[in-house]
């Protein structure tokens, strides 16, 4: 937890270890419902893998699956290097630590009392400093006697973090950990995100907050009750978004075809009919010069000549709407 | 299968104080053995000078019954609690989210039901010898009270008669989802043992210490039983997302 890597894990450090969690084609079905289904995919040690999807998409499911709380209907996992069995449930429940949507304190009970519960129930000897720690990375110390019925909803979620670092976890699952907090309580909690980040705690957040996901994790799994993609977000941008540059003109050009097809790093050019083009390049930053060059051998005068941003939202959304069964996000 | 202590005395720790910061369980643990102490002390000071050797056996009989029902009442307060009271307060998931296994879990919350219960029950039997001898103006109330017979079945089935309250209530508010129902539920439950204590109190059998030994193993095996039966309907699947575990 928090002494046990400090500074941030560099990326081929944490491929050098073995996988903190392995899920292969994981199934769960409540009878006639599907939850998830075949769902695949790796996390890495260290690594902050965010599980994205609109309201029941299977998320919380997944993360319950793997949690030992729920059985999976077929599939395997492997967490925290054990695999995912009946058997194994205990095993693999001390050794990670599951974040819910709420945080579910003892309200009569104080910060220490509540944390004091779950030390003694992950068989933490000597834990007043362990406690005093995981108060002191989520910055609740002068909160610590306070009942847990008298804090704020942010307040309630270090908490909920403060207990989940307790033991050490090789992984920490963190579902919609922002849910239902305002801007400020929100980006207190993506700060202790980066934190762990930056310690390198195995993290695998859920939520369908997308700048929370693009801000924090390392990947990004899309989850709409199959999985829709894994990957880095710039990945997942390219897979899904073709290269492109946005030519802007003070006029239109009189021979646009006559400039655009004449340039060999431009696969195609279409135009908004104004002096805007979009032009479909294979690589950006070597077509962008020679658009240039171009443009201003035919005599144009140009605004501007830029790559649009797709974000993750755009991502999300492309992935989404590809899902003919996908509910309204 | 390896019980952790240290587990079970994490959760009798939170639930002790837990308890003693809800005015509704300390407001009901305070009220009811205070309930249950009326009707036996009427009846001790009812009994005259003059009332026979087996009126007053019979009287001490029924004194004994009634003082059986609080360990029985008490604790279902509690226990009813124990599991659908964790899941309306959204505190159930997280802590199935730990090492904690089910036996743990439920054996912690039924120490920690069943010390008050025994406590209180002690303390009430107690109060009544202490008023049988201050107050009772027939002389034989209190050596018959305090008969071997009646002394070993307090002891013996106070806690055994709350060890099956427990369990009981347990195994209903695993089972149920309001709080309400399952309280209405555990108290009519934990009644059934008190009819075999009932057929003792009223010379339907005569009491002797081989009947409250055998009476008492009886109980001690069902307990054992209950907390085993209880244990295997502690379903996480069911009660964390309501739908049974479908095993593949």
């Amino acid at each position: 937890m928090v002494e046990r890597v400090p500074g941030h894990r560099a990326e081929a450090d944490r491929s050098s270890e073995p996988p903190a969690l392995v899920v292969d084609h994981l199934t769960k079905r409540f009878g006639g419902r599907t939850a998830f289904e075949d769902v695949s995919f790796t996390v890495t040690s260290g690594e902050v893998f965010g599980f994205l999807g609109p309201n029941g998409a299977g998320k919380t499911t997944t993360v319950r699956t793997l949690g030992t709380l729920v059985a999976p209907t077929s599939g395997s996992a492997v967490v925290a290097g054990i695999p995912l069995t009946a058997d194994n449930g205990t095993e693999i429940r001390q050794r990670i630590s599951i974040m819910p949507e709420n945080p579910g304190l003892y309200v009569r009970l104080t910060v220490v009392e509540n944390l004091e519960l779950f030390a003694g129930l992950y068989g933490l000897r000597n834990h007043g400093p362990r406690i005093d720690q995981a108060l002191e990375a989520v910055n609740l110390t002068a909160r610590a006697r306070d009942a847990c019925g008298s804090l704020s909803k942010g307040l309630r979620q270090r908490v909920g973090l403060a207990r989940a670092l307790l033991n050490d976890p090789a992984v920490m699952f963190l579902d919609e950990p922002t849910s239902g907090l305002d801007p400020v309580a929100a980006r207190e909690v993506h700060d202790l995100i980066n934190g762990l980040r930056q310690r390198g705690v195995t993290v695998f957040l859920t939520t369908h907050r997308l700048e929370e996901a693009e801000r924090l994790c390392h990947r990004v799994a899309i989850l709409n009750t199959t999985l829709r993609s894994v990957g880095r977000t710039d990945e997942l941008r390219q897979s899904l978004f073709r290269r492109s540059l946005v030519v802007e003109t003070v006029a239109p050009l009189d021979a646009p075809d006559g400039v655009f097809s004449r340039t060999a790093a431009v696969e195609s050019w279409r135009s908004d009919g104004t002096a805007t083009y979009m032009l479909t390049v294979a690589d950006p930053r070597t077509a962008a010069p020679a658009v240039t060059r171009a443009l201003v051998a035919a005599g144009a005068d140009v605004l501007s000549i830029s790559e649009p941003h797709h974000s993750l939202e755009d991502v999300y959304l492309k992935l989404i709407d590809e899902d003919p069964e996908a509910p309204p996000a | 299968m390896r019980m952790n202590t240290g587990h079970i005395g994490a959760v009798v720790r939170k639930e002790v104080r837990d308890y003693r910061r809800s005015r509704s369980v300390v407001g009901t643990m305070t009220v009811l053995p205070l309930i249950f102490l009326v009707e036996p002390t009427l009846v001790i000071l009812r009994l005259s000078p003059s009332t026979s050797a087996g009126a007053v056996q019979k009287s001490v009989g029924s004194v004994f019954l009634l003082l059986l029902i609080a360990p029985a009442i008490i604790p279902a307060v509690i226990a009813t609690y124990s599991v659908v009271g964790e899941r309306e307060q959204g505190t159930l998931e997280p802590l199935l989210t730990t090492p904690l296994r089910r036996e743990e879990l439920l054996l912690g919350k039924a120490v920690a039901a069943i010390v008050p219960a025994i406590g209180i029950a002690y303390l009430l039997f107690a109060f009544i010898e202490v008023i049988a001898r201050i107050f009772a103006r027939n002389a034989a109330v209190a050596p018959a009270l305090w008969a071997g017979p009646h002394v070993l079945a307090e002891i013996l089935f106070a806690p055994l008669i709350a060890g099956w309250s427990i369990w009981v209530c347990i195994g209903i508010s695993a089972r149920s989802s309001d709080v309400r129902v399952a309280q209405q539920l555990g108290t009519l439950a934990s009644l059934p043992p008190l009819a075999v204590v009932a057929l003792i109190s009223f010379d339907v059998f005569t009491p002797s210490v081989t009947l409250a030994v055998v009476f008492a193993l009886v109980l001690l095996t069902a307990d054992v039983a209950l907390w085993r039966i209880v244990s295997a309907m502690f379903d996480r699947e069911r009660l964390i997302t309501g739908a049974k575990a479908l095993r593949p």
